[in-house]
């Protein structure tokens, strides 16, 4: 199978690079992207690398970028949607974006200031034209309210001039005053209080609504605004006045002081709003076309800014050697992918021109490679199920191309309904089917990318589902009756179990007795017999099946990973772990719970309706087992005791065995025997990969004078020291683990029987509630 | 006559999930991803198979019947074969 199997074969190579070249060497590479660098610099600080400035550079040409997408988006202008794979452009063209890019951000940001004044100049304007407006009305109201009185010589005020001005109140002797402006409508009622308590009713304040929702210029949501008009006697008033409106954040605008004054004032208002309308169309249309411009090519930027951050970042991992001119690196690389890696390294030397090309090195290592594991777009998504466990180690056995079976499988165990199957495998054929569209690809949603990610997966289990829908006789909550029920309510009339005037009609429920022949036929050839779906014990009879059923599949799916370790153990040349580890593990599982799907099928077969008065409780039984406890309940074979407790005393016994015989027997190999000591110490020890290679290797290095990295030699003789402490410790949680997980994992198994029980009752609750009213 | 009934479906579900899990995988063409495909077809004969084997064996023996209600009874008599 190769790849998917199990992880790939990897090896550590040495990467030499001109100082010239470097850059379009690791462009390449990163375009081939199957290597993994090492860090050959980890005790330098992040800030003290060689090519910090260039990152810097990078990180500042992100940030504009970062803006210039926000504001593009706020603006809602539509960004290419093609595919765009740039590739990381040379130093000497990045100052040349690096300036564009600036150049954009000062214009932008210009821009934007101006705008923004603009408008804020613009609700000024309006809310000015709105308060004389309202006032206007105040002061005619005031006079189109009062009735018409006798008119006395001395107060002329009540005449059709309809203004209050300033000869009528000095007459009254009294300097009137006006204060007028704008103020939220959350707090004019608080205003009002105060103003009242302050100035003692020696204000008057007529206030009124806008009708439209004007602008808050701080936070920018439409709020609803009061025109407030205040009329105060003396100039001490008219300071407190003054600073109450300014502690309300009251806008207050100029009151005019005529009629005509008003008027002058309306007209200048409206041409100044109509000019500021025009400018700021004017100011929109320029920042649109700037960002047109540069939403053409923001895309390509970011890559190119990401890749070039990128390939610095790995220059960063690099150390200089000794002569200053070349760059190292220490790359893991797939064995296979060995010639790949020259010819990406010989493109980039001929790509910048340099007249000594780069080449690479292969050198041993006791380090644990990384697990690379190849997989396409339909193998992917089920590689990503299995990582979110956990990363298997290098060159273990690779449990997903089996749970490209059995993940899909469990579900449809769990779903099981015939017709949402098929809509759930249409769904997902149609976005197999489309997968190019880009559209599909590229949405924003989270929740549809996450659907789209898994198409292959929801497709399996939609198909799956139909067959465990077909086999459950399930669909959309109703039972198809393909081959005939094999249940005869004809047989229970014959036999006069039933007559029709006394049975029939006094017994709402009546049970047909498989006992009398002719009743049942036998068993319905796929899957569950319909008549069960009119039955109304019917999840009796369910329950028990499927309980039933999520144990065998459990047990069997969890005996199946068990013996999947048998690979492993072949491979990496620890046969004693076959011996020590995998046989106790099956004997355990499959001693007790082997034992009771043994004792499932035993039950189904032996027991008919004949001795149904009989038929024990297989839990009663396996109860009982544990408890060495065999004569209260009358056996399900001849010898059944007897074989219980030779079952579990087996099982017993290799709790030990796990436990124990994988350290003792390598405390043993590792200590007895006094010729394995000495010679072969260095020899024996190196467990990962095949001991002659590595010794053949070391010796090879050793003539021709090339010298590993320090760091691969100091860790190997950490890993020699054989612990017995530790692995005495590893094997106890393994086995604890294995014990305890074999019986919650199996007991776990059950929410198989209990989700599709969910799933067929919220169907047929929804059918019954909804569809049928 | 139950024996009958119950052999014809077991021989032919066992020929048929036989066949796609050990006879096609000879026919499946060389690739890269011919071990994934014959893992796939064999683990999908194994489950479907077992799974349908469970639900036959399950319903083999009965040890009781369906509760039906009488009108169900009434119409089951007059109108099926």
């Amino acid at each position: 199978m190769g790849s998917l199997f199990r992880s790939e074969e990897m090896c550590l190579t040495q990467l030499f690079l001109q100082s010239g070249s470097a850059y379009d060497c690791i462009s390449e590479l990163g375009e081939m992207g199957m290597v993994e660098f090492r860090d050959l610099n980890p005790s330098v600080n992040l800030f003290q690398r060689k090519f910090v400035t260039e990152l810097k550079r990078c990180e500042e040409m992100e940030r504009i970028l970062g803006y210039l997408l926000r504001e593009i988006k706020r603006a809602d202008i539509p960004l290419p949607e093609g595919e765009v794979n740039p590739v990381a452009p040379l130093p000497k063209h990045v100052l040349v974006i690096m300036e564009q890019l600036q150049r954009l951000e000062v214009e932008l940001s210009e821009v934007t200031r101006n705008k923004e004044k603009l408008q804020k100049n613009l609700l000024e304007l309006t809310e000015y034209t709105h308060m004389l407006r309202i006032t206007r009305n105040f002061v005619h109201r005031s006079a189109e309210c009062e009735p018409p009185q006798v008119q006395y010589e001395e107060f002329p005020f009540l005449e059709k001039d309809s203004m209050m001005d300033y000869s009528s109140m000095q007459r009254l002797g009294a300097k009137l005053g006006f204060i007028s402006g704008l103020i939220q409508r959350r707090k004019i009622e608080a205003f009002e209080r105060m103003l009242w308590r302050v100035c003692k009713g020696y204000t008057i304040l007529s206030y009124s609504e806008i009708d439209e929702y004007l602008e808050d210029p701080d936070t920018g949501e439409p709020t609803k605004s009061v025109v407030f008009l205040i009329s105060y006697w003396g100039e001490q008033i008219g300071q407190k006045v003054k600073k109450i409106c300014d502690c309300y954040h009251c806008h207050v605008y100029p009151y005019p002081n005529s009629n005509e004054e008003r008027n002058d004032v309306v007209e200048g208002l409206r041409t100044r709003i109509q000019d500021l309308h025009t400018v700021l169309h004017r100011t929109e249309d320029y920042l649109r076309q700037v960002l047109n411009k540069a939403s053409e090519s923001v895309y390509t930027w970011v890559i190119q800014v990401k890749k070039m951050k990128a390939i610095y970042h790995i220059l960063n991992l690099c150390s200089f050697d000794v002569t200053n001119k070349c760059l190292i690196a220490e790359v893991w690389c797939p064995v296979n992918d060995l010639p790949i890696l020259r010819r990406a390294l010989e493109e980039g030397s001929r790509k910048s021109g340099a007249t000594v090309p780069s080449f690479v090195n292969r050198i041993p290592s006791n380090d644990t490679p990384p697990t690379l594991i190849r997989t396409n777009k339909f193998t992917s998504g089920f590689q990503n199920i299995v990582e979110a466990y956990g990363v298997g180690n290098y060159r273990e056995v690779n449990p997903a191309p089996y749970t490209i079976i059995t993940f899909p499988f469990l579900f449809a165990v769990m779903f099981g309904d015939l017709g949402h199957g098929v809509i759930m495998a249409l769904f997902a054929l149609w976005m197999v089917l489309y997968e190019d569209n880009r559209k599909l690809k590229r949405t924003r949603n989270e929740i549809w990318n996450t659907f789209f990610e898994g198409r292959y997966i929801i497709l399996m289990m939609g198909l799956f589902s139909v067959y465990t829908g077909l086999i459950y006789n399930d669909c959309f909550s109703k039972s198809l009756n393909i081959f005939g029920s094999g249940w005869s309510v004809n047989a229970m009339f014959e036999s006069g179990n039933w007559t029709w005037d006394s049975t029939l009609r006094t017994n709402a429920f009546l049970t047909l007795d498989p006992n009398v022949p002719g009743v049942f036929n036998g068993p319905y050839p796929l899957g569950i017999d319909p008549i069960w779906n009119l039955a109304s014990n019917r999840l009796t009879f369910l329950n028990s099946y499927k309980m039933k059923m999520s144990v065998i599949v459990g047990i069997s799916h969890m005996s199946f990973g068990v013996i999947l370790g048998i690979f492993n153990h072949l491979h990496f040349r620890k046969k004693f772990n076959l011996y020590l580890v995998l046989l106790p593990e099956l004997l355990f599982l499959l001693c007790l719970f082997g034992y009771l799907v043994f004792m499932i099928i035993y039950k189904w077969l032996a027991f008919s309706a004949r001795d149904s008065q009989m038929a024990p409780s297989i839990l009663i039984h396996f109860i009982n087992m544990f408890l060495m406890q065999g004569d209260g309940v009358p056996p399900l074979f001849p010898g059944q005791v007897g074989l219980q407790v030779f079952l579990v005393v087996i099982a017993l016994l290799s709790v030990p065995v796990l436990l124990l015989g994988k350290p003792v027997y390598l405390y043993w190999l590792h200590n007895g025997g006094a010729n394995r000591i000495g010679m072969y110490r260095g020899y024996e020890r190196v467990r990962r990969h095949s001991e002659e290679e590595l010794s053949l290797m070391r010796a090879n290095d050793m003539e021709e004078g090339s010298v590993p990295s320090d760091l691969s030699t100091s860790r190997e003789q950490q890993k020699e020291e054989f612990d017995f402490g530790d692995m005495f410790l590893h094997q106890s949680i393994h086995t604890i683990e294995y014990c305890l997980g074999c019986i919650s994992n199996t007991a776990s198994y059950l929410r198989l029987w209990a989700l599709s029980l969910a799933h067929a009752r919220e169907y047929q609750h929804t059918t019954s509630n909804c569809i049928l009213y | 006559m139950a024996e009958l009934s119950f052999v014809i479906p077991m021989s032919v579900m066992t020929l048929f999930w036989g066949i796609i899990g050990g006879v096609v995988p000879w026919f499946v063409p060389k690739g890269p991803n011919r071990g994934v495909i014959v893992t796939m077809l064999v683990l999908t004969a194994v489950c479907c198979y077992l799974f349908w084997l469970i639900a036959i064996l399950a319903q083999l023996n009965p040890l009781f019947g369906p509760a039906l209600k009488n009108d169900t009874i009434w119409y089951m008599y007059y109108h099926l074969p």
